[in-house]
């Protein structure tokens, strides 16, 4: 479980976030929604220490993260595990060396133990047979499944996902999308997807929570998100056509 | 301003890369890497120049020594004198500013863009430490390509003048041998430890703290080699003024 209470940062003189407390539950997918510009990412970037928030206190179980000595931080980053919107797998390693690298630098297993350890990961994101190609040689859905694969190979206790589906076809989107729910529910790992996409919201939405400029106007289930009076969020959601057809064909 | 904070920031750079180390055998297998992508790769392109600068060397001093009185022994001593005190060390250095520092610039701008650095540090990795470290220790062996290019910048000299008929073998070695100072040798090598250790870590932070895309990652390249070459030149007035005069 993760807290966050009166989150604030700025860069310069612009506010992007304006105070912003929630809970993000174990063992359920909790999504971060919202239009470009909300403050997603910098949320995003500031519970993974990438950005030291201005205010606002970021717990890991209880534990918040500004009390822990660099000892502690380091062994909280060991348990975290991320997929970034491009992948970020490292150009110059192969897929195996690329999955591997956390093993490598955090475990003292043997070689073969960790080869097993990435064979494993490799078959549960389904690609087997791409050990040894290079990340330039795969598509951009293998590559976001090497990149899950990469971030739970250590068994993290906490994935984050920055927009997971973009530049992804719908098929492979829902593919990614499906894989990240059955391994938050099988691991029971906190989950926290960034997205400003529906269908995700759809597929895995477990916990959402709607951010607009720099503020959290609205947070709760996939059920409410559909009952919600909340304006914004309204906007939102009804912004495709898709789902204003689906609501009109309700309503009718 | 702005250059103060720059400063600022390249030490407080520095102090990251010399601290939280990586494992040590990972580290050791990227200094390796890091041998054979800035020293061993660089080898081709030293040898080839060094031996025909040395050649020009040669033969513009002999083409300038018209006159009798002057003993032919001085075209191998000014080549010798010009490779091992300037040419070798420095303007090798800034040749390797464009081809080393350019290649540390992109690679690690790169990997800035495309967030694998965000990556190496959610790891809780010191990605500076990953990094940077490596390439400081890989050039420690910089100075093995200078002699290199001493070696064969004297001896593109010899081939130059004694088939070109400006001098004889002879005259040639002896005019190597005449008046050497061996604290000259000492005085090259320890400013190209010097120029090896801006030649890995200005073009690291240019790529380490560049901001933007693709564009940026060659603008910051571009400006790597710019001011990594200033910093070679000032930091060769200095080494020179405070060992040599």
């Amino acid at each position: 479980m993760i807290e966050v209470e009166n989150l604030k940062m700025r860069f310069g003189s612009e506010e992007i976030l304006k105070g912003i407390s929630t809970v993000f539950e174990q063992g359920k997918t909790n999504l971060i929604i919202g239009q470009s510009g909300s403050g997603k990412s910098v949320m995003l970037k500031c519970l993974i220490g990438l950005l030291k928030p201005e205010a606002g206190i970021i717990s890991y179980h209880n534990k918040p993260t500004q009390e822990m000595n660099l000892n502690q931080q380091r062994m909280l980053r060991e348990e975290i595990g991320m997929l970034f919107q491009g992948g970020a797998l490292f150009d110059s390693m192969t897929i195996e060396e690329n999955i591997m690298f956390p093993l490598r630098m955090f475990s003292n297993q043997s070689r073969s133990e960790m080869l097993l350890r990435v064979n494993e990961v490799l078959s549960r994101v389904n690609l087997d047979g791409v050990n040894t190609k290079f990340p330039a040689e795969i598509s951009g859905g293998m590559q976001k499944r090497v990149s899950i694969a990469r971030a739970i190979v250590n068994n993290p206790k906490y994935l984050f996902c920055d927009e997971p589906n973009s530049g992804l076809d719908p098929k492979t989107a829902t593919v990614i999308d499906n894989l990240i729910q059955r391994i938050t529910h099988e691991n029971n790992i906190t989950t926290i997807v960034v997205t400003h996409d529906m269908n995700s919201v759809m597929e895995i939405g477990e916990r959402i929570n709607f951010l607009k400029n720099g503020l959290l106007v609205w947070n709760g289930t996939q059920e409410d998100i559909f009952k919600t009076k909340n304006e914004d969020v309204t906007d939102f959601v009804y912004s495709s056509n898709l789902f204003k057809k689906i609501r009109d064909v309700q309503n009718s | 301003m702005k250059y103060l904070e720059d400063i600022g920031s390249y030490f407080l750079m520095l102090r990251r890369t010399f601290s939280g180390f990586t494992k040590a055998d990972v580290l050791r297998e990227l200094i390796f890497k890091e041998i054979n992508d800035l020293v061993m790769s660089s080898l081709g392109i030293v040898s080839f120049i060094g031996f025909f600068v040395g050649g020009v060397i040669t033969l513009q001093t002999a083409l300038n020594l018209t006159d009798p009185i002057i003993p032919k022994e001085l075209i191998a001593y000014a080549t010798r004198q010009s490779i091992i005190l300037e040419f070798a060390p420095t303007f090798i250095s800034i040749i390797m500013a464009g081809k080393v520092g350019s290649f540390i610039t992109s690679s690690i701008g790169s990997m800035r863009v495309t967030e694998q650095i965000d990556a190496l540090e959610v790891m809780g990795i010191n990605s500076l430490n990953y990094l940077v470290f490596p390439k400081v220790i890989a050039l420690l062996t910089y100075p093995f390509l200078i002699a290199i290019a001493m070696f064969l910048g004297i001896f593109g000299g010899l081939i130059a003048g004694v088939y070109g008929g400006f001098i004889s073998l002879d005259e040639f070695i002896r005019g190597l041998q005449e008046d050497f100072i061996p604290f000259h040798l000492v005085y090259a090598f320890v400013k190209t430890y010097v120029f090896a250790f801006i030649l890995a870590t200005v073009p690291a932070w240019h790529g380490y703290y560049m901001k933007g895309g693709a564009l940026e990652v060659g603008k910051a390249s571009t400006k790597s080699f710019v001011w990594t070459s200033v910093l070679i030149i000032l930091a060769n007035y200095i080494i020179t003024q405070l060992l040599l005069s």
